[in-house]
């Protein structure tokens, strides 16, 4: 058998999806980013909305989202994307509008943003990658990194008296009214992967039903600022973030 | 042809009705003295149920701005309202859409400061204003009204020059103009443009990536330095083109004006009745308003410069818009300031003392 005899349609077992461009990503080997950004271009290709998504990228390392998914974007101020989306929304209400944002830029400087978007009811879906750290900026503490987790800003690890508590903005998020669904992920297997998936679709979906606002919590690793191999991280994330951050939805009210 | 509807209303209203009639996509604000009437009177018209006008009242002055950023850059006609201390939290916003080159309105109703200041009218945001306010090398579109007349008008001029050079644009007004009621002709009913216009009008805009197209990318960010120069120099280009084309201004009695006051807003109708005090003593006296703030009357005023003996820059400030005069007219005639701070505004007569005493007793 040849190499063109082998690659033939029937013989199609995966294929990138077409949204997904050829730019080289600046994203670390091992980071959850390349992972759910595939995810989300294939829900929006199975979904037929190549043509009317407008995604908001954040401040932080998923600030090139733009840069490989090939639908129109716009690069918010850091936390502001929430604010972004709600105008964007009540403007364009047969766009799929969602935000990309990570847990600096989501649950610190975009606090008020995320948690007023959400409460309102906004037709958007956040995409919400949790990994404890300010990657871009070199690997600082975030409101979700974990007690006792060492960064370049807390050196000795977290401390609750030096640095206060981790921050469960997700739970937060399920305690809203204007919340319809709310869950928290992880892309660290193929099963998590499948899961993610079905979750981010969901929300999608929700957005254009006109049922609220959704969150997808993401649970991921940043091996770099972590500083572990993938494989470590994978691991490091199921013994110690899992527990702070345990998987699953948190509220799905769309089907009532 | 229907006679003009005359009204009677607050500068604050008329910004409200002047957007619905002036297919305002949407407004996005957050109430703050003495501007809260925007939002409140836009609340009551309900344009949601006439031209589809999206009114939302934002969490913060920070989530205003950054809604109108989205707005502009999916190609909408938004616009927010603020009063001095909501305006300095807007201010990374503005940048970036500077940045970006996304056009949108923000309407300034000045109160004095700093800080939390005062409820009462003030000019003191002139150098935030004309001067960007956020961080980095740009300029926004500022607009003076001296009226309720003007505040009516300049939304549909500010929204125009804001998508012909896709900048954001600025209404400067004050507590005066905002506050007080006078007699108003509405704009004539403008349609809000269809999403096809839209997309067809802002073929930059996020609206949705058609398949003729690449995917539209709205950022005011790129790591390389070689490129965000090229980005700054088209910037400046720009401004060049507006300081060369869009200046504007209004003079009164500055023929045979052997004295000039220099004043925008309601300062200037504080200045127009001093002038008329002066007139009637036998002084010449004439008045230049920069209706524009942002680009200034720089040649206009470089020009009285040459022809008058003094200047005097009347301000509800402690003298702003003087540098810029005096930046103009480099020391071809004497330019002083008169103005008053915290909420207290100057009388004519106060402002004829202050030309006696600072221009015309001096030599």
């Amino acid at each position: 058998m040849t190499k063109e005899e082998i690659i033939q349609p029937e013989n199609l077992v995966y294929k990138k999806p077409t949204l997904m461009n050829d730019n080289p990503m600046h994203y670390c080997p091992g980071c959850s980013h390349g992972v759910v950004h595939k995810l989300v271009a294939e829900v929006i290709e199975e979904m037929n909305m190549e043509e009317k998504t407008i995604a908001i990228s954040p401040v932080g390392c998923a600030v090139f989202a733009y840069n490989y998914l090939d639908v129109d974007w716009i690069e918010a101020a850091h936390g502001r994307a929430p604010a972004l989306a709600s105008a964007i929304k009540r403007l364009w209400p047969d766009r799929l509008v969602f935000t990309y944002q990570g847990d600096g830029d989501l649950a610190c400087i975009g606090t008020a943003e995320t948690i007023q978007a959400l409460n309102r009811g906004e037709h958007i879906a956040i995409i919400f990658i949790n990994n404890a750290i300010y990657g871009m900026t070199g690997g600082q503490m975030s409101p979700t990194t974990l007690m006792g987790m060492k960064t370049a800003t807390c050196p000795y690890g977290r401390q609750a008296d030096l640095h206060g508590l981790p921050l469960r903005i997700t739970d937060i998020a399920a305690s809203l009214d204007g919340t319809q669904y709310v869950t928290r992920q992880s892309v660290h297997t193929v099963a998590a992967i499948r899961r993610a998936k079905k979750a981010i679709r969901k929300a999608f979906e929700n957005s254009m039903n006109g049922k609220g606002s959704s969150l997808v919590e993401i649970v991921s690793t940043c091996n770099a600022g972590w500083k572990m191999s993938p494989e470590k991280a994978n691991q490091w994330m199921e013994e110690n973030m899992f527990k702070q951050y345990p998987l699953g939805d948190l509220k799905d009210t769309s089907n009532e | 042809m229907a006679k003009e509807e005359i009204l009677l209303m607050k500068g604050n209203e008329a910004i409200a009705h002047a957007a619905i009639r002036c297919g305002c996509d949407g407004y996005f604000g957050y109430p703050i003295t003495p501007q809260s009437e925007v939002l409140e009177t836009l609340a009551l018209e309900k344009p949601w149920e006439t031209t589809g006008m999206v009114v939302l009242q934002a969490e913060s002055e920070v989530a205003s701005i950054n809604m109108i950023y989205g707005a502009g850059s999916a190609g909408k006609r938004a616009m927010t309202s603020s009063s001095s201390p909501g305006v300095a939290l807007m201010q990374e916003g503005i940048a970036y859409m500077a940045g970006a080159e996304i056009p949108g309105l923000i309407v300034n109703v000045q109160r004095g400061g700093p800080g939390l200041g005062t409820i009462q009218p003030s000019q003191s945001d002139y150098f935030q204003a004309t001067r960007g306010g956020g961080n980095g090398d740009y300029n926004v579109i500022v607009l003076a009204p001296a009226s309720v007349q003007e505040m009516a008008d300049f939304v549909d001029v500010a929204f125009e020059l804001s998508f012909k050079y896709r900048n954001p644009a600025m209404i400067l007004s004050d507590g005066i103009i905002g506050q007080m009621m006078e007699k108003v002709i509405l704009p004539p009913f403008k349609p809000r443009r269809t999403e096809d216009e839209v997309v067809r009008e802002c073929p930059w805009a996020a609206t949705g990536r058609r398949k003729d197209r690449k995917p539209n990318i709205i950022t005011s960010l790129d790591l390389d330095s070689a490129n965000m120069e090229r980005t700054n120099l088209h910037l400046q280009e720009k401004y060049a083109e507006i300081r060369e084309k869009e200046v504007r201004y209004e003079t009164v009695m500055c023929e045979d004006a052997e004295y000039l006051m220099v004043a925008f807003g309601s300062a200037a109708r504080i200045a127009q009745k001093a002038l008329e005090i002066c007139r009637a003593e036998g002084i010449k006296v004439g008045l230049l308003r920069p209706i524009t703030l942002w680009p200034f009357p720089t040649k206009q005023i470089a020009e009285m410069g040459k022809r008058v003996k003094g200047i005097l820059s009347v301000e509800i400030n402690a003298g702003q818009m003087i540098d810029d005069i005096r930046l103009a007219t480099l020391g071809s005639t004497p330019v002083e300031h008169y103005g008053r701070m915290g909420g207290m505004v100057p009388s004519p007569e106060e402002i004829v003392a202050a030309l006696k005493e600072k221009i015309i007793n001096q030599k």
